[in-house]
């Protein structure tokens, strides 16, 4: 999922890049000072839940959640998984650096797009509708990445159009497989602890 | 990326008071960001094949300088390349030039080749570059650092929680899957695994939250009003002013040949 330095075109990598900017900046906005050790413990949690390898058939794939996070930490998920992937490329070398604004911008957007539309629905119901919402909106939340993904090569060059339908068909999996495992995520969190979804300002500290 | 989460290291190196050796690690930590964030851009900007790969020998060069275990590093950058390589090995059937073979009816052209290795050139100068210079930071420096180049101060605490809880949350991690196991757990592809590994992903958000309150409460009761002063400053010293000259004529040096051989 993560595009490498060197592929896209000046236009797309300074486009994400101030896009970029802009949503962190919102983000930020959105995090009071005292909500901030929750969105950082939450930002890490994402970080290592991102490791987790879960079997596919033969193979297997790692989970990126960013529709959870969308549905956690509404626009904040913008700042905090920026800070995975500023992590992410700095320590272990996934993505590159010229391309974070891209990057943060197709993983970003997609969480807190899941986040406003299905933050409300999950609230609404009981425990199983959030989790069916929930569900929908993990699957959401890939698909719409990976579309910003394909849309981020296409815009770079018609060479890459056949790579943007790859990545698009062999993410369809994928799509399924987070939006199962983000509606059992919802499912209990919504049992245990129901107030993990309410927007960080209304959560009282 | 299962390296990563081997039981056996830690997620992020460093607990943020070691400094390693090598001449990479007397740099100004600001400098090492400016310069990485830099030599980026820059590397990007080239087209040329030799420019690219005279950068990647760079990028080499500081790795050799960083005392970092080449090997490892080298490594965990291919397998990085693993990643891009389907992508790679598209171009040359989709980018239209002169042919060079033919596969299954579809031409493999030489310019589709010549963009592959261009962006497989840039993607590893960068990124070892990146590795090296920012990489062989402890996380908390960074953190410093890009407060000290002026990074919003919330970005800048959200970046320092997110490094002091990953190896919280990792360990907290291997526990939860540890539990799992002893009571017979093994992942497949079916029904009751997804779920299993969707409930863990789901515990390991309300832990989090929750630490996350204990957290706050135990940082309040230390007086904490929303701010932390983060207290480390820097100072650039003849090694750096050496170390950005350097890094120019070198830029130089690769734009010369850009511009030589376009």
């Amino acid at each position: 999922m993560h595009i490498v330095d060197g592929a896209l075109s000046n236009p797309v990598v300074i486009g994400g890049a101030v896009a970029a900017v802009g949503g962190i900046a919102l983000g930020l906005r959105a995090l009071p000072l005292d909500r901030i050790p929750a969105a950082g413990v939450l930002s890490a949690s994402f970080f290592v839940t991102s490791l987790i390898h879960v079997p596919v058939g033969p193979s297997s794939v790692h989970l990126i959640l960013n529709g959870l996070a969308g549905l956690i930490l509404g626009w904040a998920a913008f700042p905090a998984l920026f800070v995975g992937l500023v992590l992410q490329a700095v320590f272990f070398g996934f993505g590159g650096l010229t391309v974070l604004g891209v990057n943060t911008v197709n993983i970003a957007l997609a969480a807190v797009i899941v986040g406003l539309v299905f933050r409300p629905l999950i609230l609404r119901g009981g425990p199983v509708w959030a989790g069916i919402w929930g569900g929908i909106g993990g699957a959401c939340a890939t698909a719409l990445t990976t579309l910003f993904v394909a849309l981020s090569l296409m815009f770079s060059g018609d060479e890459f159009l056949a790579v943007a339908h790859l990545v698009f068909v062999a993410h369809l999996p994928i799509m399924v497989i987070e939006g199962l495992l983000t509606g059992f995520a919802v499912l209990l969190a919504r049992k245990v602890k129901p107030d993990l979804f309410l927007s960080m300002k209304e959560v009282e500290a | 990326m299962t390296h990563i989460l081997s039981n056996t290291t830690a997620a992020l190196p460093g607990d943020g008071t070691r400094r390693g050796p090598g001449p990479i690690a007397a740099l100004d930590p600001r400098v090492r960001v400016v310069s990485s964030v830099a030599y980026g851009i820059f590397v990007v900007a080239l087209d040329n094949l030799v420019a690219l790969t005279a950068a990647l020998a760079l990028s080499l060069t500081l790795l050799a300088l960083s005392r970092l275990p080449p090997g490892r590093t080298l490594k965990r950058v291919a397998m990085v390349d693993g990643f891009i390589l389907f992508m790679l090995a598209l171009l040359p059937f989709t980018v239209p030039g002169d042919p060079i073979f033919t596969l299954w009816g579809y031409p493999a052209s030489w310019q589709g080749l010549a963009r592959a290795v261009q962006i497989g050139l840039t993607a590893n100068a960068v990124v070892l570059a990146l590795i090296t210079l920012v990489g062989t930071m402890e996380p908390v420096t960074l953190g410093h650092a890009l407060y000290r180049l002026r990074t919003p101060e919330t970005l800048v605490h959200l970046l320092m929680f997110t490094i002091r809880y990953v190896e919280v949350l990792r360990q907290e991690y291997l526990r939860l899957r540890a539990a799992m196991k002893v009571r017979g757990f093994r992942p497949s592809t079916s029904w009751h695994s997804y779920r299993s590994f969707g409930y863990l992903v789901g515990m390991m958000m309300v832990r989090a939250i929750e630490r996350s309150e204990r957290l706050l409460g135990a940082m309040k009761c230390r007086g904490f009003s929303g701010r932390i002063v983060l207290l480390q400053d820097f100072r650039t010293t003849r090694a750096d002013a050496l170390f950005a000259l350097v890094l120019t004529g070198a830029f130089a040096a690769l734009l010369t040949l850009e511009l030589m051989l376009r």
